[in-house]
């Protein structure tokens, strides 16, 4: 049973690795790394603010101990929608070239395929956030000198030990997306249906029901995500957050292991 | 009876719309080649996935090398399949996509070399698999289904996409891999190439077994007839209505006339059409082959 999960994570591995995808992958994470971090720090003085939807982002407490995670844990959200796209795309490709078959083939365990299949893309997901937290905070720190921000207290016991928990908060978070796309791709079949459905989902339909009726973020999937990598927000707490995230994340799995594991692969 | 690579029983696939697979009932014996063959639509893949796990029978049952097909993960190891074509990931080259698979399998990653020589794309492994053409994506994903060293192969239509010089390589790879011991099945389009390799034979139509045996009983059930042409193509009926008086089935088809009969009845045939003042330009005594055959049990005639 392990041996089998095994040998479908390294198989999975072979795929994602390949280079348009890890480096392209990879190239996204920077990107936005290097622009929110940059953002937080450059406009620091600006009265329209540095930080997300207008929030003022001080130099007091920037100097914080949290103050190296400022910008990780901002940049959550995008990672999680890049993870979400990937694994969607990732899972339902197999469905539409039609290479579902031949792993059934060689792996008639369907559900062994799935964990394994989970499992390198858990690993993909590490890596997505253990490059976003090395290229934030070292660019947070180079920049700090430049605006008078103190990092004294940055790589403190404090300072080390909120970085550990952003970096987990911000790793769940990523997962908790990629899952929510995996689920998708599934479902959908298709990488473009799933892709579009999850993003337009995330990025469109939630903001609007969210401006409209505020109270409804405490209960929407991708608010919940969010929330939890930034670790809870004033009205939304962490312990919330990460419940109910777990909760949605879990009943996808369990709709998409029971659809993949019972439904004909005719294509 | 001989061991069985394949057995099934009253197998059945019913969708929404209609049955795809009707109690379908046939064997094929260990080490041979089977040919599998019926119109489109016929159920052919269908029953194909149906032996690979893909999808569950709604009836009925199988068993493929002695384990019932309600567990694919007993018998996979050992089946090779290519389904309704190649698939495999276009960013990735020959070797990869092989890779992918072998590591899935357990199978040693030193076989993907091999087996690419094996099938002729030794130059071309390190290619993205999205530059291959037809053929080549064919080779591919006959190499896939080697991989696991097989003793039972189930290839869906193997020679799509080939020339001429790959058909015959397909088919002296299929013969070796038989004579080594490995038990081929094999759907195709192409019943002359079947009839060649080909041993045993399934033969579906509207998803149910018109056929199951050895190619031989098949043809001895059979009866030679002859192509019949005439100079003015408005006589073929009048030459169909002699033979049928004479108690010969015949019928048309892409303007020459098939009329049951043996070859001695060949000039007889002659004699009465010159007596009814038709010139025959062609009558050329046949024996029972398989595509004569074919249209012949599945009606399905062009």
């Amino acid at each position: 049973m392990i041996g089998s999960i095994a040998r479908v994570y390294f198989a999975e591995w072979r795929k994602l690795r390949r280079p348009t995808l890890l480096l392209g992958t990879i190239g996204a994470v920077a990107f936005f790394s290097v622009l929110i971090s940059s953002l937080l720090f450059l406009m620091i003085d600006s009265p329209n603010g540095n930080g997300d939807r207008g929030v003022r982002i001080t130099r007091e407490m920037l100097s914080l101990s949290s103050g190296a995670t400022q910008a990780f844990s901002s940049i959550g959200n995008l990672l999680g929608i890049i993870a979400l796209c990937v694994f969607a795309a990732q899972t339902a490709q197999e469905y539409s070239l039609g290479t579902l078959r031949n792993l059934l083939v060689r792996q008639p365990g369907r559900i062994r395929l799935l964990v394994g299949k989970l499992a390198s893309m858990k690993v993909f997901a590490l890596i997505m956030t253990l490059v976003s937290a090395v290229i934030t905070i070292g660019v947070s720190y180079v920049l700090a000198g430049g605006k008078d921000v103190d990092t004294a207290l940055w790589f403190s016991a404090d300072g080390r030990l909120e970085i550990a928990k952003t970096l987990l908060n911000v790793f769940l978070s990523t997962l908790g997306f990629g899952i929510i796309g995996m689920v998708l791709g599934i479902l959908l079949r298709s990488p473009i249906s799933s892709i579009s459905l999850g993003v337009l989902w995330l990025l469109i339909v939630e903001n609007i029901v969210g401006a409209v009726k505020s109270s409804t973020l405490e209960w929407l999937p991708g608010s919940q995500l969010a929330t939890v990598a930034v670790g809870g927000t004033e009205t939304i707490s962490y312990t919330h957050a990460l419940s109910l995230s777990g909760l949605y994340v879990g009943i996808a799995l369990v709709i998409a292991t029971a659809l993949f594991t019972r439904r004909d692969v005719a294509n | 009876m001989a061991e069985l690579a394949i057995a099934v029983t009253d197998l059945s696939k019913k969708y929404d719309s209609g049955l795809a697979v009707s109690h379908t009932n046939f064997q094929v014996p260990l080490g041979t080649i089977c040919g599998f063959v019926g119109p489109n639509g016929a159920g052919k893949t269908t029953t194909i996935r149906m032996l690979l796990g893909l999808i569950s029978p709604t009836g009925g049952s199988g068993e493929i090398l002695g384990q019932s097909i309600s567990h694919p993960d007993k018998y996979l190891s050992q089946v090779g399949a290519m389904i309704e074509g190649p698939a495999f990931y276009p960013a990735l080259s020959g070797a990869e996509n092989l890779k992918v698979l072998a590591t899935l399998g357990g199978f040693p990653i030193e076989r993907v070399d091999q087996l690419l020589e094996q099938v002729g794309l030794a130059e071309r492994g390190k290619s993205k698999y999205k530059t291959y053409s037809l053929g080549m994506k064919q080779r591919l994903g006959i190499a896939a289904a080697l991989l696991p060293n097989p003793k039972l192969l189930i290839l869906d239509e193997p020679t799509n996409g080939l020339d001429p010089e790959g058909i015959q390589e397909i088919r002296q790879l299929l013969r070796k891999l038989a004579d080594e011991g490995t038990t081929v099945f094999v759907s195709s389009h192409l019943l002359s190439e079947l009839e060649i390799i080909s041993e045993y034979l399934v033969m579906l139509r509207k998803g149910e077994v018109v056929f199951a045996g050895a190619m031989q009983d098949l043809f001895d059930a059979q009866q030679p007839f002859m192509l019949v042409k005439t100079e003015d193509a408005s006589d073929l009926a009048k030459v169909i209505s002699i033979a049928e008086s004479a108690g010969h089935k015949s019928h048309i088809r892409d303007g020459v006339a098939h009329i049951e009969g043996p070859a001695e009845w060949a000039g007889v045939l002659n004699k009465l059409a010159f007596d009814a003042g038709i010139l025959l330009t062609q009558l050329s005594p046949q024996l029972p082959n398989l595509e004569e055959t074919f249209f012949e049990m599945t009606g399905d005639q062009k």
